[in-house]
């Protein structure tokens, strides 16, 4: 018997054009949580939908409890006992909790005694047995669609006990949830350590790593970099691991100096009444204003409010003293308010089109000849400036942007809307899903915005960015706005302090 | 990153992303040996005439395609244009003529009309789409049956003949260059004419760009400042032109219109577009593709009848090579596991 639950040797994957993992490896102990950490691109899904069955590796070996083995499918690795919570989860969002947890595994009984139906009775009683041990309590009639999308997770986790599984993977478990929603998921992980389940914890936030992880795993470009014991190891120690250099700034340096107030927003209201009501606030010159509160803050919602993605009921926006209607994104647009929206793949890129075709469309208007003739040529020197300026890796303009990195799909994403030259500038969780080093090259333009005097508002839901970013943090709680802090006061407390202010009903 | 390809592996590259065309290619040559006059300038031209009404639909469909919509309406459409097209330019003295009291039209003016009605019909599907949200598969087929309905009940079911020497003179070849043009007929310039134009449109204007944009992500094209209900409602009103514009045509050509007219155009029309590589799952598709597209499906049709096959059979190898084509287009996506 080996001391590992589960060994991955010498892993190769190759996409056209890219080797995805190159001899990579990860050994899982039973009822430890092993952190795989790397940056984006390094290849840690892809080492994860390797074991799960979803990609046929090229190379390498999988040992399952000192068994070789060989992984074809995703039904495959689940009846061996390995199981996955993904990234983006997938649940079905019109059945509800109990069918969910046993799609495709329905407890049956005879009808008649002989017609095979769907034991509803025993499939509710179950579902209720797992949500309890996954310590949430709701019904397990609910409808998934229902549910927030740390209730979902924990669906997903239940799904996961229910199939007895011995190995759990968890891909970014906690990147869209608030910090109490962490605390319940870090219980369970610990209830299911103490079973004995091997864990794959994926996650990019540090603090997060140090203190529920056993054991570390460092990727970088697809090769295994090496594992340490996480007791004592440093944020520091890990990032320079992951990037291969030493990190010294995680933040440029401000020049910025915020001038006049430009942009003002009074009394903005929703038309649905959870959301956000009676915000007002305005930006300066040149000014980085961060946005700061809770999932569910509605700050997302107030920002597309602003931008004409949802609609309100009252309100004002004005710039320079001028009134501005928006019902529709192209107003606020064509006002020179630009806004890169949160969910890069939903709202950002069209993943089939050109790198030249995404960073050209908000603008194309500037590209005519003759009025209505596109000058390609004109669209090429875009696509080069962009390249050159933010330094986005790319084969050529011609290539599909979703075979571009996350990082280097954010940059063309904040091309398109440069190329607008907007007055007002909104950022809704710029730097989400992308890699340390590209972090900080994004940091760097939207700092150098904020010196050529563009008014930049930014959503942001790691405190240590707004913190690091920001002039002036606006703190949002259940769609009110609750207190600015500045810039140079603000603390990870006094800001929690306004984003837990809920009304007292 | 960038490898120079070798003229061998982008040939056989070219072979693995349109099998179909090749074999079909291959098909051809093979029949043309042994079958006489099918390599023929009759044969060529008659597979060209065949061509243009199917591209000029498959035209009108592609933008409905791209932005993962879809119009089962065309060949009603272009049935209702031919029928339109015949009541105007029939002659006033034909014994039944089937409005008595219409004056006889000059043809110029008719296809005004004709253009005008069809921008109409899209224009209100187009609305149905984008403003009542209705899945474009649902509001076409309802469109397509009630353009029908309406088709049958104005033209009393009947075939529409008697044109006046003006429309049929134009169609003949008295008035160049519709005519005979070295043996090849001069209403293949329409296909020509109108592929270029959207291959203009598509490439060279914001509206193309945008209609690429709305397939590849609708939600991300709105908050790009598209406006996508406008942009939807001219995609739709754009195809309800072309369709309108062949079935005039289709009432020249044939000499004769009725409201039987057009049945399944669009399923060839959209076979052609699937063949050409107009992607199912949007924002993907090129003038050229399609017109290769639409040609291979005629092609094939035209092998099938100088092999001798029951023109009945003509069903069921295009279903397959339909069905074919879209699982092999889907297979790219799906194949890079």
């Amino acid at each position: 018997m080996s001391e590992y639950r589960l060994e991955m040797r010498g892993v190769c994957k190759s996409f056209p054009g890219v080797k995805a993992l190159d001899h990579a490896q990860l050994c899982l102990r039973p009822g430890k949580v092993h952190a795989l950490m790397g940056e984006n691109g390094a290849g840690k899904s892809t080492l994860m939908k390797c074991m799960f069955g979803i990609y046929k590796m090229d190379e390498g070996e999988i040992y399952y409890e000192g068994q070789k083995v060989t992984i074809k499918d995703p039904m495959e690795a689940l009846n061996m006992g390995i199981a996955m919570v993904h990234q983006e989860l997938q649940p079905i969002p019109a059945r509800t909790v109990g069918e969910n947890i046993f799609l495709g595994r329905y407890p049956m009984k005879k009808f008649l005694g002989f017609i095979p139906v769907v034991d509803h009775d025993k499939m509710y009683a179950d579902t209720d047995e797992l949500l309890k041990k996954v310590r949430m309590n709701f019904d397990s009639h609910q409808k998934v669609g229902e549910l927030s999308v740390s209730q979902m997770q924990s669906v997903e986790i239940a799904k996961a006990v229910s199939a007895n599984c011995k190995v759990l993977i968890l891909d970014e478990p906690t990147s869209s949830l608030t910090a109490n929603e962490v605390e319940a998921l870090f219980r369970i992980i610990e209830d299911l350590k103490a079973d004995g389940v091997s864990i794959v914890y994926i996650s990019h936030k540090m603090d997060e790593i140090l203190r529920i992880s056993d054991e570390v795993t460092i990727m970088r470009d697809g090769q295994y970099i090496g594992t340490w014991d996480s007791q004592g190891l440093t944020t520091d120690f890990i990032i320079s691991k992951m990037v291969g250099r030493e990190l010294t700034n995680l933040y440029p340096e401000k020049h910025n100096t915020p001038g006049e107030v430009v942009f003002e927003v009074e009394n903005f209201t929703s038309i649905n009444p959870k959301s956000f009501r009676n915000v007002s606030f305005n930006v300066r010159k040149g000014e980085i204003l961060g946005v700061g509160g809770l999932v569910g803050a509605q700050r997302t919602e107030l920002m597309e409010g602003l931008f004409g993605i949802r609609s309100h009921t009252t309100g004002t926006i004005r710039y320079q003293g001028r009134e501005l209607t928006v019902d529709r994104p192209k107003d606020a647009i064509d006002h020179g308010v630009a806004m890169l929206t949160e969910d890069r793949r939903a709202t950002g890129i069209m993943g089939v089109l050109s790198v030249a075709d995404n960073i050209s469309v908000a603008s194309l208007k500037q590209y005519l000849d003759l009025g209505f003739v596109i000058n390609n040529g004109k669209v090429e020197n875009l696509v080069k400036d962009n390249v050159h300026k933010m330094n986005i890796k790319t084969p050529s303009s011609k290539t599909q942007i979703q075979s571009l990195s996350g990082g280097n799909q954010q940059k063309v994403l904040v091309g398109r809307w440069l190329a607008n030259d907007p007055d007002v500038l909104i950022l809704d969780e710029p730097t989400r899903g992308i890699d340390v080093g590209a972090k900080y090259e994004i940091y760097c333009i939207i700092e150098e915005l904020a010196r050529s005097g563009k008014s930049i508002i930014m959503i942001s839901s790691e405190m240590a960015e707004l913190i690091g970013m920001s002039d002036r943090i606006m703190v949002m709680c259940d769609g009110r706005v609750t207190g600015f802090v500045d810039g140079k006061d603000a603390t990870q407390e006094n800001i929690m302090e306004l984003a837990t202010r809920f009304e007292t009903v | 990153m960038k490898t120079q390809q070798s003229f061998a592996q982008r040939a056989w590259a070219f072979i693995k992303g349109n099998p179909i065309v090749i074999m079909l290619a291959l098909l051809s040559i093979a029949v043309g040996c042994f079958v006489d006059n099918f390599f023929s300038l009759d044969n060529l031209n008659n597979l060209l005439c065949n061509t243009t009404i199917r591209f000029l639909i498959a035209l009108g469909v592609s933008g409905c395609l791209i932005t993962k919509g879809t119009d089962l309406s065309a060949g009603r459409q272009a049935a209702l244009a031919a029928t339109l097209t015949g009541v105007m330019v029939q002659r006033a003295d034909y014994a039944s003529k089937l409005f008595p009291w219409m004056p006889e039209m000059n043809m110029w003016l008719v296809l005004l009309i004709v253009l005008a009605v069809g921008a109409a019909i899209g224009t209100a599907t187009g609305v149905i789409v984008s403003y009542l949200n209705v899945p474009p598969f649902i509001a076409t087929l309802g469109v397509q049956t009630i353009v029908y309905g309406i088709n049958l009940i104005y033209t009393n079911a009947q075939p529409i003949g008697g044109f006046s020497d003006g429309f049929k003179d134009f169609f003949n070849g008295k008035i160049l260059p519709m005519g005979s043009f070295k043996g090849f007929n001069g209403y293949i310039l329409f296909a020509l004419l109108f592929g270029l134009l959207f291959w203009f449109m598509y490439n060279k204007t914001t509206h193309g760009k945008y209609i690429y944009a709305i397939g590849g992500n609708e939600n991300a094209a709105e908050v790009s400042g598209v406006n996508v209900r406008v942009r939807k409602t001219i995609i739709y009103m754009t195809a309800g032109i072309m369709y309108a514009f062949a079935g005039f045509l289709l009432t020249g050509k044939s000499g004769g219109a009725s409201a039987s007219m057009g049945v399944s155009y669009e399923l060839e029309a959209i076979a052609g577009c699937t063949i050409g590589g107009v992607s199912t799952t949007g924002g993907i598709g090129t003038v050229g593709g399609m017109l290769i597209g639409v040609l291979v499906f005629e092609l094939l049709k035209i092998i099938l009848q100088f092999v001798g096959a029951d023109p009945n059979f003509n069903y069921i190898v295009q279903g397959l090579v339909v069905i074919s084509a879209v699982a092999m287009d889907i297979r790219k996506y799906v194949a890079k596991k």
